[in-house]
């Protein structure tokens, strides 16, 4: 039975993220199945389900090629700046 | 027609259905049904307690919900023969669920307007968890019907076998039709209309006949059931009837 990944987003205008996912035999049953099991305590305002077969993953073996040369690359980091009193949360 | 056997009625039907439901609890076909099973058995229980305190409180003799669901006998049990009827395969669940959700969602949207202003109030939680009940089954259903020839048969045979049950749920007592007269209770007759509407729409796209309305056997409101609401009664109750009033 195909697989989909769930996205919930928990409070209005927060962004859908991750949480799991479930089996199903098509779209309108997966969004069923993640309703019965990942909202179960109104974690809930809304649902996506996507087929984890749509999902281009990176591959575990590429992590040196893909993440590695970030790790020396700390100016990329905003903590060279001094964010002025004025701006407050940033 | 006191309100409390009314009332009694109404939350005999869900404590038996949510028990029914709660049976697949680490069986059901696979993992995300087995949750959705457990939550569709968690509304009617919920919806059972809710009625079974108002029930104590109208009858005054000091019966809390538990004593009415733990400590009453088959004959003293007024639900329902549809919902006592046994889960047989998933099908048959499915089936049922639908045959009586299908009419469940009507009536509570009718008992909203109900006179009696706590049983308003029950509906209006209720209808919300009816309406996906309905949605829940109807897909099951149609997926079933509409699936492989194995899983269209069972899901006919399960429509065939429990149609007979169905006459019940629209069946009027006078002593309920009084209830009706005052505003009280919704009329069951009137969500017939409607009940036929969802099923008929829900098995033209399973590709399912419709039963011919033949014999309908009734019996669960005058506590004369099915030989399976016994051994339902005796397993739902025996911790309690082994170990009185206790908590935990």
């Amino acid at each position: 039975m195909p697989l989909w990944e769930v996205f919930i987003r928990n409070r209005s205008g927060m962004p859908h993220k991750h949480c799991g996912s479930v089996h199903a035999p098509d779209a309108a049953m997966a969004l069923q199945a993640a309703r019965d099991v990942y909202t179960r305590r109104g974690e809930s305002v809304s649902l996506w389900v996507v087929p984890s077969s749509a999902i281009t993953a990176s591959d575990p073996a590429d992590k040196d090629e893909m993440f590695e040369p970030t790790g020396t690359k700390i100016y990329r980091h905003p903590t060279f700046y001094k964010v002025p009193d004025d701006v407050g949360h940033m | 027609m006191s309100l409390f056997p009314f009332v009694l009625g109404l939350a005999d039907d869900a404590l038996i259905l949510g028990h029914r439901l709660s049976e697949w609890s680490g069986k059901a076909p696979m993992l995300e049904e087995d949750i959705a099973l457990s939550n569709l058995a968690l509304d009617l229980i919920g919806q059972a307690r809710l009625y079974y305190q108002y029930a104590g409180e109208i009858e005054g003799k000091g019966r809390s919900e538990d004593d009415l669901a733990y400590l009453r006998d088959e004959y003293a049990y007024t639900n329902l023969l549809l919902v006592e009827q046994q889960n047989g395969d998933f099908a048959a669940t499915m089936v049922r669920q639908l045959l009586y959700s299908a009419f469940m969602l009507p009536y509570l949207q009718a008992m909203q307007q109900s006179r009696d202003t706590r049983l308003a109030e029950i509906a209006a939680k209720a209808v919300k968890e009816m309406a996906y009940h309905v949605r829940h089954a109807s897909e099951w259903v149609i997926r079933l019907g509409d699936g492989t020839e194995e899983s269209h048969q069972r899901v006919q045979t399960a429509l065939d076998d429990l149609w007979m049950y169905t006459g019940e749920m629209f069946h009027v007592s006078d002593d309920e039709r009084a209830l009706v007269a005052q505003g009280v209770a919704a009329d069951r007759a009137a969500i017939k209309p409607a009940w036929d509407s969802t099923i008929n729409r829900v098995l033209r796209e399973a590709t399912l006949q419709r039963p011919k309305d033949g014999w309908m056997q009734t019996g669960g409101r005058t506590r004369e059931h099915t030989e399976h609401l016994g051994r339902l009664l005796a397993e739902m109750q025996v911790v309690h009837r082994a170990h009185p009033g206790v908590t935990w």
